[in-house]
């Protein structure tokens, strides 16, 4: 026995280990586990795989369907450097994103924390600041354009009443964006259930270690809540600045249907529209993928960025500190 | 299980805030009263809104001056509405059911089997959930185009057949859940993989393929640039491709008469369905959210 645990203990070879897991293959089991496998690794190759290759593929070329295709190498790159709607559309992206992010958090964070001090009607409550999350994006960006109208709409009727007048929310360009921002937050809901129950599961003893020191209810939110629910603030971070940076229902509805393609403010050009439109409206394929490519990038230097800098800032219980 | 107004989770949390006074929670409630308020407005301006005759759309009055139910009639002969309707809930359910089986399979591959390649190929799922889908959306479509497709309803669920990671990802926590004795009964029992995957696995996960189901009908109901890739006729269209498409043909700068009216019916009935559906399968969306959020 002693000698048998012995030899188990040394590491096999490269030649075995090669052989084993070779020999892995010849077991039935491994036959039924890609056969249960085989619809999604067909689907992956065929629709995720291979379609990666085909556009970093498509990306220094000048495909476009109808005309003879030509290798342009980095051609495309290099015209998005001088395209003046790449930057503006990324601009804009990245600001709405920069206003989006914050605010969303924050209104969930608010309305989560006061739900989680209540135990009457909390169901009720929390079933309404759902029901917008449910709502059809195209039917969002509609009721945006018809309650956001400088003209009639209904939100600078109801801003007239407290003394103020409204700014015209579709055509100054410095409204826009703002605009936009409180059309996404209010599908709040989706968050602020997610932090109502991050709140939730906050040990007890650790309130009641804070008050017995003294600690006033705002110390107790700072120093016990948000660290104990970060973890999901961090994930929801990372979550809505990856949703923020691929807007494309509600604007593409509120300003690029076929009534307003003529007054569409340039201040709502977001990076995916002009992608999609760039693909499926003047089918300049390769070009449209060299900026699917770039979008992709810097959702990966964002979110990297936003890891690295959270480090900090997280805390996971368990972990060393 | 967990009735409506109760909330899901009845933490530490929950049972110290019970013994809060009501005088004490009132301020909050208050509060959160007047939050519901402005978040439920908008959908009491739509209804009031879709109830009025032309002329008194936007006087924005809560309780119409004129009631015009008509327009709920007019709307299904202004537009196709009925088609769309159908093909919305033909392609969304199939969507959904599709989605919902090819998940679990791979799911429960993941789940109970060892195999080589194992980690290498869930990797691959993982990445696939970062992937954003505008990198894809060109060869895909170039896929279709030659299968000579690209101008049918089959793109818009066809690819469900081979799973999706968000959901396979979602699925392998539940079935890593259930106690593997269960699977080896059955295998004593002489049941082939197959079986026991259909008759242990599948009913034990059942809350999972749920949530799976509901979210992607949701996420399928309110789609809109998949539908605006590759649907062409308005025969074809589905309800998000519709609105959008009535936007334009009813607005006066188009050439219509801004019948805002049968736009704002329109709108209430493809949020219905969204609202129902929700009023039934409340628990599963919020659980489906709040099992989101725990990977995190």
């Amino acid at each position: 026995m002693a000698v048998a645990a012995e030899r188990r203990k040394v590491a096999p070879g490269p030649r075995t280990r090669a052989r084993r897991w070779f020999g892995g293959f010849r077991e039935r089991d491994t036959w039924w586990a890609f056969a249960f496998l085989s619809p999604w690794l067909f689907g992956f190759v065929v629709f995720t795989a291979g379609p990666m290759v085909a556009s970093a593929v498509l990306s220094f070329t000048d495909y476009s369907v109808i005309q003879t295709t030509h290798n342009v190498g980095l051609a495309n790159y290099r015209a998005i450097g001088t395209d003046p709607y790449v930057l503006k559309s990324l601009k804009n992206t990245l600001i709405m994103t920069a206003m989006y992010v914050p605010a969303d958090m924050l209104l969930s964070l608010l309305l989560a924390s006061m739900l989680a001090r209540i135990t009457r009607l909390g169901g009720f409550f929390r079933t309404i600041f759902y029901l917008p999350v449910m709502t059809p994006t195209v039917a969002v960006g509609s009721m945006y354009l018809l309650l956001f109208n400088g003209n009639y709409g209904l939100v600078d009727k109801a801003l007239s009443y407290i003394g103020i007048s409204g700014p015209f929310w579709q055509s100054d360009p410095n409204w826009i964006k703002p605009g936009i921002v409180v059309m996404l937050i209010w599908q709040v809901g989706t968050n602020t259930v997610l932090y109502l129950a991050a709140i939730k599961n906050v040990p007890q003893h650790l309130y009641e270690a804070a008050e017995m020191d003294g600690a006033s209810a705002w110390r107790r939110f700072k120093d016990v809540t948000l660290p104990m629910i970060s973890p999901t603030l961090f994930f929801t971070f990372i979550i809505l600045t990856i949703y923020g940076l691929q807007l494309f229902d509600q604007i593409y509805t509120a300003f690029y249907n076929p009534s307003s393609q003529n007054t569409a403010s340039e201040s709502s050009l977001m990076y995916v529209i002009y992608l999609f439109q760039q693909a499926f409206v003047y089918f300049h394929l390769g070009y449209a993928s060299a900026l699917a490519w770039l979008i992709f990038g810097i959702i990966m230097i964002v979110t990297i960025v936003q890891v690295l800098a959270s480090k900090r800032f997280v805390y996971y219980e368990g972990s060393p500190k | 299980m967990a009735t409506p107004d109760v909330p899901p989770i009845r933490g530490p949390w929950y049972r110290w805030q019970r013994g809060i006074p009501f005088a004490k929670q009132l301020p909050f409630v208050v509060l959160l009263t007047v939050f519901s308020v402005l978040f439920t407005y908008p959908f009491l301006w739509l209804l009031s809104s879709s109830l009025k005759p032309r002329a008194y759309v936007f006087t924005n009055r809560l309780v119409p001056e004129r009631w015009r139910f008509y327009n709920y009639v007019e709307i299904w002969h202004a537009a196709p509405f009925l088609r769309w309707f159908w093909n919305s809930m033909y392609i969304d359910v199939l969507a959904a059911l599709t989605v919902t089986f090819a998940s679990a399979l791979t799911a429960f591959a993941f789940a109970y089997f060892r195999f080589p390649l194992r980690n290498f190929l869930f990797g691959c799922v993982l990445a696939t959930m970062m992937l954003p889908s505008m990198v894809t959306m060109i060869p895909v479509y170039l896929i279709w185009h030659h299968l000579g497709l690209s101008n049918s309803q089959y793109p818009l669920w066809a690819s469900n057949l081979f799973g999706s990671a968000f959901y396979i990802f979602l699925q392998r926590q539940f079935f890593l859940g259930i106690p593997r004795e269960y699977f080896e009964a059955a295998r004593m029992d002489g049941d082939s993989y197959f079986t026991m995957f259909r008759r242990i696995a599948l009913p034990l996960a059942k809350p999972a393929l749920i949530v799976t189901f509901l979210f992607e009908f949701k996420a399928k109901w309110t789609d809109l640039m998949t539908p605006l890739i590759y649907l062409h006729g308005d025969k074809q269209f589905t309800i998000p491709r519709g609105l959008y498409a009535l936007l334009g043909e009813f607005s006066p700068s188009a050439g219509g008469n801004g019948d805002y009216e049968l736009i704002m019916a329109a709108l209430v009935l493809s949020t219905l369905p969204m609202l129902i559906l929700f009023a039934f399968g409340q628990r599963y969306f919020i659980e489906g959210i709040t099992l989101q959020g725990r990977k995190g």
